[in-house]
């Protein structure tokens, strides 16, 4: 048996390294047109420009209430959720992983949360809504640790070990819930997601939150590198002196946690824990912001900034849809058609070719990958 | 089926256990399998014992009819996932198909255009997604699901609401059952998903398309400098499972007698599911068509189980399928290991 136990991709490692070279500041058209995230950003455009040709006051943003309302502020609210959710998927995915389950533990998480208000006594005040947010929390984190304990330790592909807590997770929460769609009263808990503070909406402001840390940690500290070198190479890291372990390990934690969070958000949404429907194909969309935005799905280098257009990109579809008086259900023709055009307007081959006609134009062989 | 597996000697190049093993040891490739069947074993047993009636010939029946489609589906799925791939698309494309014979039967056209071309759709989906894969080199994850929203739109644009079938053929198809009277019956569908699986395992163990397919999961590098026709293959298993995908929309139009839009949501996590419980290694080059049915039965049983003890609620089907889901990746992780470190 030839099968090679490392678990390496089968497309060549030297490809995946390519998407995601760093931005180059180069103020030239070529240069505009060769960054990662000129078109995903183009789609965004026409996605903006689109809506506001069918409906010139999509832009707006007024005031009402004391609080910001309009298409962009509606499209940040909305974002929140997927974005929470990719944020995770972008870690894991540059330590060349994979994780199947966030829609699962989004459900688990709402069943827990809710589970414990609706039994509560006292629904409506916050110290049982901060109790069962972090009730909900800590069971995520025994989840995320046994995805990471499966990967890291266990050695198991990703898809494979976090394929387990995707069908047993929803199982797992109609457990919780008795197989109810538990739905509660509390006020606190609303606020998560329909609320407003400084006049934006609190769940745009959590997901911002958790951007801003996310992207200091791994930006401002070594971690950033240390989880691309482990994508890049598992076993040259830990050579080098990188515990590839524990950083595999984290970010299966940290991926499960964020996806807890924005479980509590979804069902804050709706007040209700929908195990079925919680999180449903999250994963997909998820993964699919990430690719959008310029992370190989081979591991490497990631883009925070790039998940942020991705996951921009996939909401603003689906609010354009019902703008331009599409049928909802057609969503996912479009987005069939989106990632289509992005995917290969960004594989290798387009690339290749795309760079073969900029050496012949020029001379001098441009190299942006290191 | 086992007794099969053990007897042919070598289908793999490059494997040396088999010649180094003692006789009374069996070759390793076998032991997931072999797992996959005690579980089953172990499972009719118990039911056995807890249940009247449940193994009688007509719960064994009802297994093969309630699961024709799938067991067609996992057999697709695993002629990709021995090559290192997965089709995401399987469930999308199952709905397209029912819907698009549905949507055919109303306009009044015959079986005989109606079934060839619902199966054909899976087959050209499959092409675009092999073109994608191995043309554009677009990693088969994101592939398949450019190509699972793109069946599922379409399934929005051809039926938005549910269409009954009321075309003879397939309400004669429905109907007809052969066998005996105590309840041992098959179904037309069930010879379809049984035919299927006997070319599978034919073009698999007997062919060279086989020989190439289970050597591009091995080894893809290897498998191109051998020479083998790499491309072609990588395009024609996902074409394989494509047309798989088309043959069990048509079976679960002929189960279910509707097309609608939102059927098989989730059916490619179950096909993905049989294919591991049974022993296929998802990094491909390791695993048999057969393996895959007993998974599939495996996962018909849990749900037979649950209906018979009735008490049980339906969600611990999930969380059963995923435990034996862990068992079994564990067991097999277990076992490349063990083979590593000899």
């Amino acid at each position: 048996m030839s099968a090679d136990p490392t678990p390496s991709p089968a497309t060549a490692p030297d490809e995946a390294t390519l998407p995601g070279s760093p931005a180059q500041p180069r103020f030239s058209v070529g240069g505009l047109v060769r960054h990662r995230l000129f078109w995903p950003l183009v789609a965004l455009v026409v996605l903006l420009v689109a809506s506001v040709l069918k409906s010139p006051q999509f832009l707006q943003v007024t005031v009402l209430d004391g609080h910001l309302f309009g298409g962009p502020v509606d499209i940040l609210r909305r974002s929140a959720v997927l974005l929470l959710v990719a944020l995770g998927m972008t870690l894991v995915i540059a330590t060349r992983g994979i994780d199947l389950s966030v829609g699962a533990v989004m459900a688990i998480a709402g069943a827990v949360a809710l589970t414990q208000i609706a039994t509560s006594p006292s629904p409506g005040s916050v110290t049982t809504v901060t109790t069962a947010i972090l009730t909900a929390l800590a069971v995520c984190l025994l989840v995320g640790v046994f995805n990471g304990f499966m990967v890291s330790v266990v050695g198991i592909q990703p898809i494979v070990a976090t394929l387990v807590i995707m069908t047993a997770g929803r199982g797992i929460a109609m457990l919780i819930t008795g197989g109810q769609i538990t739905t509660v009263t509390s006020a606190p808990y609303k606020t998560l997601a329909s609320g407003f503070w400084l006049g934006l909406p609190v769940a745009a402001l959590i997901a911002a939150f958790f951007f801003a840390v996310t992207a200091a940690v791994t930006r401002r500290t070594a971690l950033g590198v240390l989880i691309e070198s482990v994508g890049i190479n598992p076993t040259a890291s830990r050579l080098a002196g990188v515990r590839a372990r524990t950083i595999i390990w984290t970010v299966y934690v940290v991926c499960a946690l964020f996806a807890g969070i924005a479980g509590i958000l979804q069902s804050s949404n709706i007040m209700a824990a929908d195990s079925n429907n919680a999180g449903l194909f999250i994963e997909l969309d998820a993964i699919l912001a990430v690719v959008i935005g310029g992370t190989s799905l081979a591991g490497g280098k990631f883009s925070l900034t790039g998940t942020l257009v991705g996951v921009l990109v996939i909401t603003t579809l689906t609010l354009s849809i019902t703008i331009l008086g599409i049928p909802v259900s057609a969503v996912s023709l479009f987005k069939a058609l989106v990632v289509i055009a992005v995917c290969l307007l960004q594989s290798p081959v387009v690339r290749r070719k795309m760079r073969a006609r900029r050496r012949a134009q020029s001379a001098v062989p441009v190299e942006v990958a290191a | 089926m086992a007794t099969q597996q053990i007897v042919e000697i070598e289908p793999e190049a490059g494997s040396r256990s088999g010649a180094l093993t003692t006789r009374w040891q069996l070759d390793r490739r076998y032991l997931p399998v072999l797992g996959t069947l005690v579980v089953l074993v172990l499972m009719l047993v118990i039911g056995g014992s807890r249940y009247d009636n449940f193994l009688s010939g007509r719960v064994m029946a009802n297994l093969l009819i309630n699961n024709g489609f799938l067991i067609v589906l996992a057999v697709g799925m695993t002629f990709v996932i021995l090559t290192g791939g997965i089709d995401l698309s399987v469930g999308a494309v199952v709905a397209l198909s029912t819907c698009l014979s549905a949507w055919m039967f109303t306009r009044g056209w015959s079986a005989a255009v109606a079934i060839p071309a619902s199966i054909l759709v899976g087959t050209l989906i499959g092409y675009l997604v092999g073109l994608m894969v191995h043309v554009f080199e677009i990693q088969p994850f994101i592939a398949t699901l450019a190509a699972m929203f793109l069946a599922r739109g379409l399934c929005y644009l051809v039926a938005p609401e549910s269409i009954p079938i009321t075309d003879p053929t397939v309400v004669a198809l429905s109907q007809t059952r052969w066998g005996s009277a105590d309840g041992l019956v098959i179904t037309p569908s069930g010879v379809i998903a049984l035919v299927v699986v006997a070319v599978a395992f034919v073009l698999l163990h007997y062919t060279r398309f086989g020989r190439t397919v289970y050597a591009i999961g091995g080894n893809e590098q290897s498998a191109r400098l051998m020479g083998l026709p790499v491309a072609r293959t990588k395009v024609l298993v996902y074409v394989i499972s494509g047309t798989c995908a088309g043959l069990g929309g048509f079976l679960f139009a002929v189960f279910s007698r509707s097309g609608y839009s939102l059927t098989g949501v989730g059916m490619e996590l179950d096909a993905i599911a049989a294919v591991v419980i049974g022993g296929t290694l998802l990094t491909g080059g390791s695993g048999f068509v057969l393996g895959s049915v007993l998974g599939v039965a495996v996962l018909g049983l849990i749900q037979t189980i649950i209906t018979f003890e009735g008490t049980l609620s339906s969600w611990w089907t999930k969380i059963v399928i995923g435990a034996l889901l862990l068992v079994f990746v564990v067991l097999q992780r277990l076992l490349v290991v063990r083979r590593r470190s000899r």
